[in-house]
This record gives C-alpha cells, sequence and structure tokens, in this order.
C-alpha cells in the first residue's frame, strides 16, 4: 500500500495534491457506493444469526436466516409460480396506469373543461386508500383478475397522470410562441413539443406508479384472497402466515422486496436509455 | 438552392413590405404598452428599434408576429398573401433540446408539412451559411452560447421568410461572441439580402448593424425619432473604427438620452 501511494507522486508530475487528492477519493466513493451496502447486508444477516442461536429463538417466532434460505430452495417453484402471478398483475395494471394516466393528461390538456369536470374527481380517486376500496371492488367485479388489475390501476395511474399534465403545461414559452408563429396546428403542438416536453416528467411519474402498483397488486391479493387463478406472493405470505411458516414468510417477502428493486432498476434504465442523448438529469456525472 | 439572394435597393427606393398605422397596445385597460406607432418597414430595410426597458419594442415585435392584436390602430402587409413566412430569434436560443442541429432546422419546414429528404439540402446550405455544417447532428447542449444562437438564426432564416424579427439576440452573450456574430449577421445579411427588424438597446448595435433606427421612449411605450444609418454594406471591422461610425453612435445616443427623459 505504502508503495502503491509513492509511486503515482512521483512518476505523474502534471497531477497536483488537489487532483490526486480528488482521484483518491472519486476511487474510495466508486468502491464505497457498492461495498458498504453489501457489508451492512453481511452483518445483518450475521446479527440475525446470532441473536437467534444465543437466545435460542423457536423457528415458529423468528426462524435464522439458514432457514429461511432453505425455504426460498425448497418451495421454489411454489414461489416462483406465486411471484410470476403478482408480477403479470403488476406489469399489466402498470401498463394500463401508463395508457390511462398519459391518456387522460393528453385529453385533458387538449379540453379544459374536460380537465375542470374531472380532475377533482381523480383527486379523489387517488387519495382514498386503495385498501378501503377493494374489498368493495370484488363484490361488484366478478373476474379476480380484473378486480386485482382495477385496484393496482387505481393506484398507480394517478403519479403518471399528474405528472404527465405537469409536463404537457411545462412547454418553454418561447418555443410556444414560435410553434404559434409558424402556425402549427394543434397536433403538431402537441406530437413535436408538448409531448417531448412531457417525455422527462412522464418518466419520473412512471417510476413512482411502477412501486405503486406492486403495492396495489399486493394489497389485492390480500383482500382478493385465491379463487381459481392460483396464489400470488402475497396471498403466499398470508397463508404461510396461518400455518406459522414463518421462513416462508421471510422469503415470500425477500421475493416481493426484489421485484420492486427490479421494477425500479429496469424503469431506471428505460428512463436513462430515452433521455440521455438530451436531457439534463441523464448526463453522466463526468462531463 | 432555396435560400435565394435578394437584391437590395439603396434607402428610399425600397419597395413597402409592412406598414403600422397609429398602433396602440393597451394592457388591462390602463398599461400603455405602445402608444400610436407608425412605421413603414422597406424590403431590404434592417430596422434596429432602440429603446430603454418598458419601451414596446418587444410589444411591437409580438404585434407584428400577430402573437397579440392590436388594442387600436392596423398592421397592413403589403400584398395579397398577408403575413407570410416570418423568421422568428428571441433572446434565448429556443432550441428544441431533444432535437438535432438540423433536426431543429428542420421545424419550420416540418411545421408546413415537408419532410427531411425533401428540404435536406436547404437544411444544410443554412447551416454552412452559419458555419455549422458539421455539427448537423449534435444535440444543442453539446454546443456554445454562440453555436445555439447560430442555429437559431440558421432556423430563421431556412424558410426565406419575408420579414426576420430579432428580439435582443445576443444580448445574453460576451462582448466577444456577440461582436463576431454582428459581423456574421451582417455577412449573412449581404449573402441573402433579407428584411430584419431588430430589438436591442445597444446604441453600437444598432448603429453597427441597421440602416434605419427606430428610437423608442418608455411609459408611454412610443416612437420618438427615426435615425438613418447611410454608411453602405457590407460593413466589417473598419466602419466599426471609422469617424463616421463615431458620428453616428453619438447620434444615435444623444437620442436615446433624449428618450430616457434626459437633456441631450
Amino acid at each position: 500500500m505504502s508503495l502503491a501511494d509513492d509511486q503515482p507522486i512521483a512518476t505523474l508530475d502534471t497531477r497536483d495534491e488537489d487532483e490526486i487528492q480528488r482521484a483518491r477519493a472519486a476511487r474510495i466513493e466508486r468502491i464505497a457506493k457498492w461495498a458498504l451496502p453489501v457489508i451492512i447486508m453481511i452483518l445483518s444477516i450475521a446479527g440475525w444469526a446470532w441473536i437467534v442461536t444465543a437466545n435460542e429463538i423457536p423457528h415458529y417466532i423468528l426462524p435464522g436466516p439458514d432457514r429461511v434460505w432453505g425455504s426460498l430452495v425448497d418451495d421454489w417453484a411454489m414461489l416462483i409460480d406465486a411471484a410470476f402471478l403478482t408480477g403479470r398483475i403488476t406489469l399489466l395494471a402498470l401498463l394500463l396506469a401508463v395508457i390511462g394516466g398519459a391518456g387522460l393528461a393528453i385529453l385533458f390538456n387538449q379540453s379544459r373543461m374536460l380537465e375542470l369536470s374531472f380532475y377533482p374527481y381523480a383527486v379523489i380517486l387517488q387519495v382514498t386508500p386503495v385498501v378501503s376500496i377493494a374489498p368493495l371492488i370484488f363484490i361488484y367485479v366478478d373476474s379476480k383478475v380484473a378486480g386485482m388489475l382495477l385496484c393496482a390501476w387505481l393506484v398507480a395511474f394517478f403519479p403518471v397522470l399528474s405528472s404527465t399534465t405537469l409536463g404537457l403545461n411545462s412547454v418553454d414559452h418561447n418555443l410556444r410562441d414560435l410553434f404559434r408563429i409558424y402556425g402549427a396546428t394543434r397536433w403538431q403542438r402537441l406530437r413535436y413539443l408538448q409531448l417531448p416536453s412531457a417525455l422527462p416528467y412522464f418518466l419520473g411519474g412512471l417510476k413512482i406508479a411502477g412501486g405503486l402498483s406492486l403495492i396495489g397488486a399486493v394489497v389485492a391479493e390480500l383482500v382478493a384472497g385465491t379463487g381459481g387463478i392460483g396464489s400470488g406472493l402475497a396471498f403466499r405470505i398470508q397463508e404461510a402466515g396461518y400455518r406459522l411458516n414463518i421462513a416462508r414468510m421471510f422469503a415470500a417477502l425477500a421475493l416481493v422486496a426484489a421485484m420492486g428493486v427490479f421494477i425500479f432498476a429496469a424503469l431506471s434504465i428505460l428512463s436513462h436509455l430515452l433521455l440521455r442523448k438530451w436531457h439534463e438529469s441523464a448526463l453522466s456525472r463526468e462531463t | 438552392m432555396a435560400v435565394r439572394r435578394n437584391d437590395i435597393k439603396p434607402l428610399g427606393q425600397r419597395a413597402p413590405l409592412l406598414r403600422l398605422n397609429h398602433v396602440d397596445k393597451i394592457f388591462n385597460g390602463d398599461v400603455v404598452a405602445l402608444r400610436d406607432m407608425t412605421l413603414q418597414v422597406n424590403q431590404g430595410d434592417f430596422i434596429s428599434l432602440l429603446g430603454p426597458s418598458g419601451c414596446g419594442k418587444s410589444t411591437a415585435l409580438r404585434l407584428i408576429s400577430d402573437l397579440m392584436h392590436p388594442t387600436r390602430g392596423r398592421i397592413e402587409w403589403e400584398g395579397d398573401h398577408g403575413r407570410g413566412d416570418l423568421g422568428v430569434v428571441f433572446q434565448e436560443p429556443t432550441l428544441m433540446p431533444w432535437a438535432t442541429v438540423a433536426q431543429n432546422v428542420w421545424l419550420p419546414f416540418r411545421l408546413s408539412g415537408k419532410g427531411y429528404a425533401e428540404v435536406k439540402d436547404d437544411i444544410l446550405e443554412v447551416l454552412r451559411l452559419v458555419g455549422l455544417e458539421k455539427f448537423l447532428n449534435a444535440y444543442p447542449r453539446e454546443l456554445s452560447g454562440g453555436m445555439k444562437m447560430r442555429v437559431s438564426i440558421a432556423r430563421a432564416i431556412a424558410t426565406n421568410p419575408r420579414l426576420i424579427l430579432m428580439d435582443e439576440p445576443f444580448a445574453a452573450l460576451d462582448e466577444i461572441t456577440r461582436h463576431k456574430l454582428n459581423n456574421d449577421l451582417l455577412r449573412l445579411k449581404d449573402k441573402i439580402g433579407c428584411t430584419v427588424i431588430f430589438v436591442t438597446h445597444s446604441v453600437f448595435e444598432s448603429v453597427f448593424l441597421s440602416d434605419r433606427i427606430v428610437v423608442m421612449a418608455a411609459r408611454p411605450g412610443r416612437v420618438l425619432t427615426e435615425l438613418e444609418v447611410d454608411a453602405p454594406y457590407p460593413r466589417g471591422e473598419d466602419f466599426r473604427t471609422s469617424n463616421e461610425y463615431a458620428a453616428h453612435a453619438r447620434r444615435a445616443s444623444e437620442a436615446l438620452r433624449e428618450a430616457m427623459g434626459e437633456p441631450a
């Protein structure tokens, strides 16, 4: 270590003390970004295992990490089926939220009267907790899948609607004038000016909606229970709880969390790919 | 080549293009942005609207470009086609950040229904005129402030408009860049022979660029007087250092001081 520290100063005479300092700080930051969370995870799992063994906690109260891992491996086939089911509802709801949210935003943007008429109701739908609407939905909607989709959609569409609405209205006013001077039609203004301006806002709303649609799907499962369509992760958690199979509860929970992370990461990558050429938020940190 | 060269006749022999007839613009019933403005714009004129903030320069441009309508008076265009094509350059480059340089210049064509392939040569040619032909596929954020302004100018001249409106286009740039863009703008004008209305509050810019300076006063916004700068184009660095230039600048400064309400 001391050798490596001494050499660069001697050979790279164009780099002064400040730059070396900065480079070192950047290198440490780069490693720490990954290493620290991993260390924290290892420490907490070790601590968890130690508490369970040291206190001889019975596994039906708190299983050790080894048992949770065992459950994840043993019940993998069942859990992965459940994950696919929950994932399908989540993604479908997200898709519908995008179509519904962005579509409504465009409609509202094109017609002020429509916006004045319906926007308050969109807000009311949003602020009413989905848990309290879900039981009603399952009374009136026969199909379990449709009911679950509706629940997930209800929580997920609003962020898309509100952020897209904001984006459509955030057009640079000089560009708006320019389009008017050039005699752009309403459609041209929407297509070439408002939609591209709204894209970063829309993608921000989409990231939030991704997480919310998972929450919506989980809530819907808990309310709907099982019924002909197989069982999702949330239902598995509930069911394992009834059987005091705490290890499986943790295993299913880990899968739900992993799904949430996956959705967020996928949407972040999508957002980066769409914006990287022009938007400030996607500029790489080096430039 | 779509960008054609229009011949510019000497002052006094030019055909009229546009007339503002006793135009008033009043906001909210009592804020007089512009009072009784009468101005004839002729083909080939390079007119500067010079005046302090609040003198109605920008209001005049917005009225001419039909973004707002006069409270009283009329704006009359020569010919049967009404306003026709306009080119506009704002104080900000006003480029679409999601579009490349070429796509930005394509905009006025695109809005009149022309495909890219159809006008590709025109786009290339105007970009060559402003010296940016190598930056066809660059995005605005990759360009400097001066380069963005050149793209904006290229877009304004691309459709060969009857009139180009420029609203303090170089005010936000540093002095050196502004100098260079002033020279380039005149070179461009000599090449394509356009008609320009140029809003500025720089005496030196107005004298260097234009052959007519309309001096305006504030509260209420109005035309105070008009000066002619009869120095021939092309104008270059030797004009900038000539006694003639200094004399014109002195006259314009005096008029501007009067417009600001100070004794000349």
